[in-house]
């Protein structure tokens, strides 16, 4: 953070210093650009503003609390950080959840993906300047986060899912409510798709812009959709199953060509996927318990608390104390909107995680932001920086 | 000329700059009443009914807001850059006639003067808008600023030309450079419904003029000297209050003066079914023009709505490469019907 | 000390192979594959495994701080490959005294801001970086704000 921006002596060039205060650096983004004329000669990130600390902050609290800091770490897909958390805790204490929560947990993950994918797609948009797009995808945007708060009580800030299932059994005719909206949502996607996909414009801002080769891709760590675009055909929902997403049948869009056209088309593709993803879940719905029955990690569910002496202390034992974590170290990855998220938890054996290392990224697709820019217009960067689809709190965290 | 004539012409004159500043605010509530339509949202519906306040009220507050100079500007382009801006933007409006001649103690209504070369005067005149832009981006010693004012010089330079090589089919259609002969010269109709409007036999033209004339106020697509998401606000990035108005107000008042141009030079200005008792017949011409204006701004403000932003690059490559040419063909095509008919 | 079902994969048998000495230590936990490397081979390491096993991908550079106990840096590294989809777990034990560790952005580009950030929140120093400077912390920050004895109450 704060690195010198002073301009090279005797040369003809100019620095621009972009951000942290610009309308599209997606939040606090801090370019330093050697411009000359309008080309970009050199571009340098400058992350950290963002920086609170949270994989400090983990350490200090119990597993349980922990989940609350990692929503906080990309405010657009909170529920699959829950998750990505969830699953390592669960892995260093050998828990499996029932299908019913596992389920739950993959519809509510499609519904955040492509929550965050709508708001990428409206920001890119914006970027290059079809501002009706960011109203449209943020109308849609509502309904998705309506749902949220009908399963959870909170918008964003869900912390929904919980070490060994999911908090709350969801509300009655919740999955009704899915279904409804999920029905109007493929005239949607049809919808921006015909204001941008065959648009002249669109195609020329965004075709041959901004390319990423295969070997870049895989030199810089990029993961996820940006890294689809260029032709590694990698999803780790696919390649590395977790909560039984192998028992899903979807599509993994790829291209070849690595530019902004052909990120953008195998975002647009993943949202249609999530969908299908969506309506299998809601079809193949498993009844049954919603919490694995380990009364040392689970909190008592009912009212068990209100007759049974032994689901009371349980309950202040995992409130006050928290639960042990056996010692060990475990690294689990899932495929968040941006690509590999992965939680690294070293336990000792105590109640607080040792250390918690987030993966994210957004902080790995970023450093190839210059690649991509360097050579290029000052619009071309633009658009550029909204391909990628970073969220600066996972970057900083 | 008597000092009647005089003061009748300060009067109108009083009067006209008074109804294009109204006309500005309200072109403002008109395309974020559309805007928000067209992104399904309600637009101001605070102030008012239907926010019809709404300007008097954002005039309040730009009029009251702290008017904060940067420290390192160069004050006084600084400060005569919006008022640059402005004072060309109203000045064209002196030469267009918004309505037939009607003549009220020896002087014209509906317009301030009736120049020969109304047509030339209004090219050069909103041509020197670009100053006020370039000004500002150059004295506000702010790097964003100075490569909005760079790009829109550029702009500018590349459509007006454009702009007015598309007209001379018009031109050479009408036989003249007053804005009044070449209305006149659109009055009538074809087998009783088909109106003699210049924008048939112009189609050419008329597409060159329109797409250079968002290109020359700034609109999207082409707005690129204050993109927003790549140059903050271009060249009023450093401009507050009253001065950041006037450079709002300067580039309504480009697109009005364009939606006119267009309505005169293309859509058969007034003209239009005419009937009814002396006082209709004197106020129905004046209804069209308005309403030729008014669909105009829409069609503007329906293309922002829809269309994202060009690049540098190939805004340039447009302009030359595809509309001038274009423009050409047209002074060609157009000349050679002329000439044909002549013979 | 290799226990036997490690020194039965591939990538084990490769590394004994080409670098013996490398590998001080390894496990095989929760279905997880971590070998130990002499921090002195890790850029030999790399490049085998690299090279020889497919993993072009680095997922993650981070550190683990054992504060009090010795050596007290973990440096750990975590690895893809694509082809056979499968992670592999490197790390490295660093004594507390002015750690330092051979840098591996010569082999993946990705290490740079990786090893920019332990450097920053540890205070590990990786010798060869490029440009290793503070990332997320003001460039004029005093301390290393993920090392177990960094005070968390009062001001810095």
């Amino acid at each position: 953070m704060f690195q010198e921006t002073i301009a090279p002596v005797g040369k003809r060039t100019m620095i621009l210093n972009m951000g942290p205060q610009h309308p599209s650096t997606h939040g606090v983004l801090h370019l330093i650009l050697e411009l000359d004329g309008e080309t970009i000669l050199k571009a340098t990130a400058d992350i950290g503003f963002l920086h609170t600390g949270i994989e400090k902050t983990c350490e200090a609290k119990t597993y349980h609390q922990a989940i609350t800091l990692t929503e906080r770490i990309d405010y657009l897909c909170p529920l699959t950080n829950n998750l990505c958390y969830v699953l390592a805790v669960e892995k260093l204490l050998g828990l499996e959840p029932p299908s019913r929560a596992q389920w739950m947990r993959v519809m509510l993950n499609e519904l955040t993906r492509i929550g965050s994918h709508l708001v990428w797609l409206g920001t890119h948009a914006n970027d290059i300047g079809a501002t009706t797009v960011l109203l449209y995808c943020f109308r849609e945007r509502e309904e998705i986060l309506n749902l949220f708060e009908a399963v959870s009580g909170q918008r964003m800030m869900t912390s929904y899912f919980r070490v060994g299932g999911l908090a709350l059994e969801p509300p009655a005719g919740f999955l009704k409510r899915v279904e409804k909206v999920m029905a109007t949502f493929p005239d949607h996607i049809d919808e921006y798709e015909e204001l941008l996909t065959r648009n002249r414009i669109w195609m020329a801002r965004t075709k041959s812009v901004g390319i990423l080769t295969k070997e870049d891709a895989l030199d810089f760590a990029v993961s996820g959709p940006t890294a689809r675009a260029s032709g590694i055909d990698w999803d780790l929902r696919r390649d590395n199953p977790y909560s039984s997403y192998d028992k899903f049948s979807f599509r993994v869009p790829l291209r070849a060509e690595g530019d902004i056209y052909a990120r953008y088309i195998v975002r647009m593709e993943e949202m249609r996927e999530s969908l299908k993803i969506v309506r299998q879940a809601l079809e193949g719905m498993p009844e049954g318990p919603i919490q694995v029955n380990a009364p040392a990690v689970v909190l008592p569910q009912g009212d068990n608390r209100k007759t049974e002496m032994e689901a009371l202390i349980q309950q202040f034992k995992i409130v006050i104390d928290g639960f042990c974590v056996p010692p060990g170290e475990v690294y689990q990855a899932v495929e968040s909107p941006r690509g590999e998220m992965g939680y690294y938890i070293v336990s000792d054996g105590t109640a607080h995680p040792y250390r918690v290392k987030v993966r994210s990224p957004s902080f790995a697709n970023l450093q190839a932001l210059p690649r991509l820019a360097e050579g290029r217009l000052l619009s071309d960067l633009v658009a550029c920086i909204g391909s990628i689809d970073i969220v600066l709190g996972e970057i900083d965290r | 000329m008597t000092t009647t004539v005089l003061l009748f012409t300060l009067l109108k004159v009083i009067v006209i700059v008074f109804v294009v500043l109204t006309a500005v605010a309200y072109a403002v509530w008109f395309e974020r009443k559309v805007v928000a339509r067209l992104q399904s949202r309600w637009g101001p519906t605070r102030v008012g009914p239907h926010g019809l306040l709404q300007p008097l009220a954002d005039a309040i507050k730009l009029l009251t807001k702290e008017d904060i100079t940067p420290a390192n500007v160069f004050r006084l382009v600084y400060f005569l850059a919006p008022a640059l801006s402005v004072i060309t933007a109203l000045l064209a409006f002196a030469a267009i006639p918004f309505g037939p001649v009607t003549l009220v103690g020896g002087v014209d209504l509906f317009q301030i003067a009736n120049l020969d070369i109304g047509v030339l005067y209004i090219l050069s005149i909103s041509s020197m808008g670009v100053y006020g832009i370039a000004l500002a981006g150059w004295s506000s010693n702010s790097k964003y600023a100075l490569l909005g004012g760079l790009r829109s010089s550029a702009q500018m330079i590349s459509y007006a030309l454009a702009a007015g090589l598309s007209l001379v089919g018009v031109l050479l259609l009408s036989g003249s450079l007053n804005l009044r002969d070449i209305v006149n010269a659109q009055a009538g109709a074809t087998w009783g419904f088909i109106p003699h409007w210049n924008i048939f036999p112009q189609l050419l033209g008329f597409f060159c003029f329109l797409t250079a004339a968002i290109a020359q106020t700034n609109r999207l697509p082409f707005d690129l000297p204050e993109a927003e998401s790549e140059l903050v606000a271009g060249y009023h990035t450093e401009y507050s209050s009253m001065k950041f108005a006037m450079f709002f107000m300067a580039e309504y008042a480009n697109m009005l003066t364009v939606s006119c141009m267009v309505t005169l030079l293309f859509l058969g200005g007034w003209h239009g079914p005419v009937f009814g008792p002396a006082l209709l017949q004197t106020m129905l011409p004046l209804l069209w023009f308005s309403l030729k204006v008014l669909a105009l701004l829409f069609l503007y403000i329906w293309i922002r709505g829809t269309l994202p932003r060009f690049r540098y690059d190939q805004l340039m490559a447009f302009g030359w490469k595809f509309l001038f040419p274009l423009a050409l063909v047209n002074v060609l095509l157009t000349s050679l019907i002329v000439a044909y008919r002549a013979d | 000390m290799i226990p036997p079902e490690v020194a039965a994969t591939p990538d084990a048998a490769t590394l004994t192979e080409l670098a013996p000495t490398s590998i001080v230590d390894a496990k095989l936990e929760l279905g997880e594959l971590t070998l130990v490397i002499d921090p002195g081979q890790i850029l030999t390491v790399c490049e085998i495994l690299k090279a020889r096993r497919g993993y072009a991908y680095l997922s993650d550079v981070t550190a683990v701080d054992w504060h009090p106990s010795e050596p007290r840096f973990e440096v750990v590294y975590h690895l893809f490959c694509h082809e056979r989809k499968q992670p592999l777990r490197l790390k490295c034990r660093l004594g507390g005294d002015q750690p330092s560790i051979a840098s591996v952005v010569p082999v993946w580009g990705a290490a740079n801001w990786c090893e920019r950030e332990v450097f920053d929140l540890f205070g590990i120093r990786f010798a060869g970086h490029p440009h290793l400077r503070r990332l997320l912390m003001p460039i004029d920050w005093e301390g290393h704000p993920l090392c177990k004895d960094y005070p968390v109450t009062g001001y810095r």
